[in-house]
């Protein structure tokens, strides 16, 4: 991490916080209005709560030409960025995902390429379905570690993260708080409910905070898909494949419809927004994390689709290469965003708790219009 | 003369664009000129931050009650009786319509900002501040179909009689004449032309700051007096206060005020102290100190406070100068040592003891002092020291043009027939000296409306 980038940052928060217009954005400027003095892990928490919404930087008198050339969603991206690569172990790796799509690429090839080998060179022990082409025990040999150990770099990496912004003892009311705002996903609805500036310049709009949600709540129901696959296999010895009234399938299709929509919208609002108020640095990385997440998403539909065809063996070393891939990228990618993100919405739940602050709740999203017109 | 524009509106402010909205609602075609180029939008509502507005019982985001007899007596606490009480009245009666109108071409609110609790009641908060309510009213007059052009500069309004049967501007270095049926005037004050200010205040004023647009030059203004357009108001009164004496010359906006004064000791180049800094909270006093450090020699003063109170009032922009001792401070300050040694020496001997309450007027004040401070008196004797220079800051000039109930301009012959001023281009109609927060907003907004429907009605 840079000490220019803190102290360009600093400079930014500053003005911020003898200004103050923007306090009913989001959640970073009351935790600034709060402080005069900040620290690099002050600075290193803000950027993490900040969702990039963009509403501050249209609302800002300040922005350029003006001499004082605020630009808070570039400067806390990038210092959110820098978080996440610095604190993830191995860095390396961390940097050079985040940054690149083709790595990415390079990465979901890989991933389909030990399909490939291992259906050919394991394929199957007997079993219906995909255990017709690969067997289950190859699959958890492949599946368990690449899963777990991800998830184990993760969290060491928050670990850090959270010693470094002084995060101090975890309570279960701010844990709550915290999933319940990103359940809401509250930072993103600008404060009045019209949403963010993220498409359209100074236009308001909940498109970003939808089509997040898609893919949020999309990929949760196919992460539930597997959970309760793998209770049915193992506890209740009811092996894949599936019906379509099966929970598993319920689960997976919803799901996987879901974040397909949620990806290609995000990659469309990505396409049009304005890449100077982001961290221009991993804008090939968080498209290529998008792309995969689609990849990850279609491919598992087309599985389900046409799971019966003589393609199955290809859709399947598809769908579970573009898996594999995701799962290993989990900690270096975009992906390790929502770990950090409910860290510092946690941090900010236990201030405000401390402060006597009560959390606003989610507005609706009507707004304003909605709650004069119920004042008659 | 079927493409003949209807309303022609000169400036591109809140109250240029309430006129243009309403115009446009109404049925008229709608051409808006902004002078400025569009980053810089918006004159000085951009750096605006609420509304006041009169309310009956609980509205939006405002609580209580706030009518309309308490509202015009606080206009009149500050501008001494300087005001025509009819336009008062009408613009105070009007505000409680125009917030729902407000809301519904997409200006939201918030709940008063922090450290702004005084204005809970009285002051509706833009959420995002001025610049999204710019931003907001120009998406609507977008969506509408007004037509707007920036780095539009409307160099002169051609009269005849009783009527406008022109109006010049440049753009893009040419000049093109446009012959409107009507005419809405909103392009602000003058108090970005430092020479017109100078030539009104003495060459003082060429020290002064100016907290907004450095697009406000008054041409518009200045072009309608030239030709007899009825004037009110005085060319020296103007909005200012006591700010960041490192602030820009232009647009520093609402970051470079600094509100340590109730807690310092204010001096001058000399290191003389000028005047009682504890005589009232900031809020109801900020205003006056603009004026007094213009009084002073080459329009600068210097506030210092000590460790103890260095957390009491908002951050400010700028960091304070910092030393371990007062004559330290003074050197980096520019000031006198002796002099400012005697002069803090004399006010920490004269400060007694009692109970400081930094949020409230605690009574707290020096004895045989002159002038006495007569609240928070406490010695500077806690290292580190700390001051900030203050110096003149203009948010906005009072003088204008005089216009009707109907925010008609007029004429010593009488009413110009198609022509209508609002915002601070005629606010000196209503404010003769001092101001109130929020009310420039709630001129802006009640007189840019209702020159927009009286321009509509007159040509349809």
């Amino acid at each position: 991490m840079s000490t220019e980038t803190f102290a360009e940052a600093r400079r930014q928060i500053e003005i911020c916080n003898a200004c103050r217009y923007c306090e009913g954005y989001c959640s970073v400027f009351p935790a600034i209005n709060r402080q005069r003095a900040f620290s690099d892990g002050d600075i290193t928490h803000l950027a993490n709560l900040c969702h990039n919404c963009r509403g501050c930087y249209y609302a800002c008198q300040y922005t350029e030409p003006h001499e004082f050339d605020l630009n808070v969603p570039k400067i806390l991206a990038e210092v959110r960025q820098d978080s996440w690569q610095d604190h993830t172990v191995p860095a390396g790796l961390a940097r050079a995902f985040q940054r690149s799509g083709v790595a990415i690429a390079a990465a979901t090839v890989a991933g389909l390429a030990l399909l490939i080998w291992a259906i050919k060179a394991i394929g199957s022990s007997g079993g219906d379905g995909f255990y017709a082409v690969l067997s289950h025990n190859a699959m958890v040999a492949i599946f368990a570690p690449a899963f777990l150990l991800p998830l184990l770099l993760i969290a060491i990496g928050v670990r850090r993260y959270w010693r470094t912004i002084g995060g101090g003892p975890v309570r279960l009311t701010d844990l709550a708080s915290a999933f319940a705002s990103a359940a809401a996903m509250r930072d993103l609805t600008g404060g009045h409910g019209d949403g963010c500036n993220f498409e359209d310049e100074d236009r308001f709009s909940n498109a970003r905070r939808w089509h997040h949600q898609a893919v949020m709540y999309g990929f949760l129901l196919c992460f539930a898909s597997t959970c309760v696959a793998t209770v049915m296999h193992y506890a209740f010895g009811i092996p894949a494949p599936y019906g379509l009234m099966s929970l598993p399938k319920l689960f997976g299709v919803s799901g996987g419809i879901l974040l397909s929509l949620g990806t290609i919208g995000l990659a469309v609002l990505k396409l049009r927004s304005d890449r100077h108020l982001s961290d221009a640095r991993v804008w090939g990385g968080e498209m290529g994390f998008i792309v995969l997440l689609f990849l990850v998403s279609t491919s598992g539909l087309a599985l389900y689709a046409f799971g019966g065809s003589p393609w199955l063996p290809e859709l399947l070393a598809l769908h579970l290469g573009a898996v594999l891939a995701f799962f290993l990228l989990t900690p270096f990618s975009k992906m390790v965003h929502g770990f950090y993100r409910l860290a510092a919405l946690t941090k900010d739940a236990r201030i405000r708790a401390d402060a006597g602050e009560t959390v606003p709740p989610p507005t609706p999203l009507t707004g304003q219009p909605l709650k004069s017109w119920l004042r008659g | 003369m079927g493409d003949q524009l209807d309303v022609l509106v000169v400036g591109g402010g809140n109250a240029a664009l309430c006129a243009a909205i309403t115009a446009r609602e109404a049925g008229a075609s709608v051409l808006l000129l902004e002078g400025a180029p569009k980053p810089y939008r918006g004159g000085n509502s951009r750096h605006t931050r609420n509304f006041r507005c009169m309310h009956r019982g609980p509205l939006s985001v405002l609580t209580d009650t706030y009518d309309e007899d308490e509202y015009f007596e606080d206009l009149l606490k500050v501008t001494a009786g300087k005001t025509d009480e009819t336009l008062a009245r009408l613009a105070i009666r009007t505000s409680e319509e125009c917030l729902p109108w407000m809301e519904r071409h997409g200006v939201r609110f918030q709940p008063s900002l922090s450290g702004t609790l005084s204005l809970a009641r009285t002051n509706a908060f833009f959420l995002g501040g001025g610049k999204s309510l710019v931003n907001a009213y120009y998406r609507t007059a977008a969506n509408l179909g007004v037509d707007v052009r920036y780095e539009a500069q409307v160099t002169h309004v051609q009269m005849d009689g009783d009527r406008v049967t022109g109006v010049d501007f440049t753009q893009d270095g040419t000049t093109h004449r446009i012959v409107p049926k009507a005419v809405v005037l909103a392009s602000g004050g003058f108090q970005a032309d430092t020479d017109w200010l100078a030539r009104a205040w003495g060459p003082p004023a060429r020290n002064f700051l100016i907290r907004g647009t450095p697009y406000n030059r008054g041409v518009v203004l200045r072009d309608m007096l030239d030709q007899g357009a009825t004037s009110v108001g005085d060319p020296t009164q103007c909005h200012a206060v006591a700010i960041d004496g490192r602030a820009p010359k232009f647009d520093g906006g609402i970051v470079t005020r600094l509100d340590c004064v109730p807690f310092s000791v204010v001096v001058n180049r000399n290191a003389e102290r000028f005047y009682d800094e504890g005589e009232d909270v900031w809020p109801k006093r900020y205003a006056i100190w603009g004026r007094l450090v213009a009084g002073q020699p080459d329009q600068v003063a210097y506030a210092i406070i000590d460790s103890k109170s260095l957390e009491l009032f908002m951050p400010s922009v700028f960091p304070p100068v910092t030393a371990d001792s007062i004559e330290a401070l003074a050197g980096k300050l520019g000031l006198p040592a002796g002099a400012l040694r005697a002069t803090i020496d004399r006010f920490n001997a004269a400060c007694t003891d009692g109970d400081f309450h930094p949020t409230e007027l605690d009574g707290l004040s020096t004895v045989g002092l002159d002038p006495p401070k007569t609240n928070w008196a406490r010695p500077i004797s806690d290292p580190p020291f700390y001051g900030y220079s203050l110096r003149t800051g203009v948010t906005f000039t009072y003088l204008g043009l005089q216009v009707s109930e109907t925010a008609q301009v007029q004429c010593d012959s009488g009413p110009v027939r198609n022509l209508w001023a609002a915002g601070e281009i005629m606010a000196g109609s209503i404010l003769g000296q001092g101001y109130l927060a929020g009310f420039g907003m709630t001129i802006g907004t009640v007189f840019g409306r209702i020159a927009g429907r009286e321009a509509a009605a007159h040509v349809h």
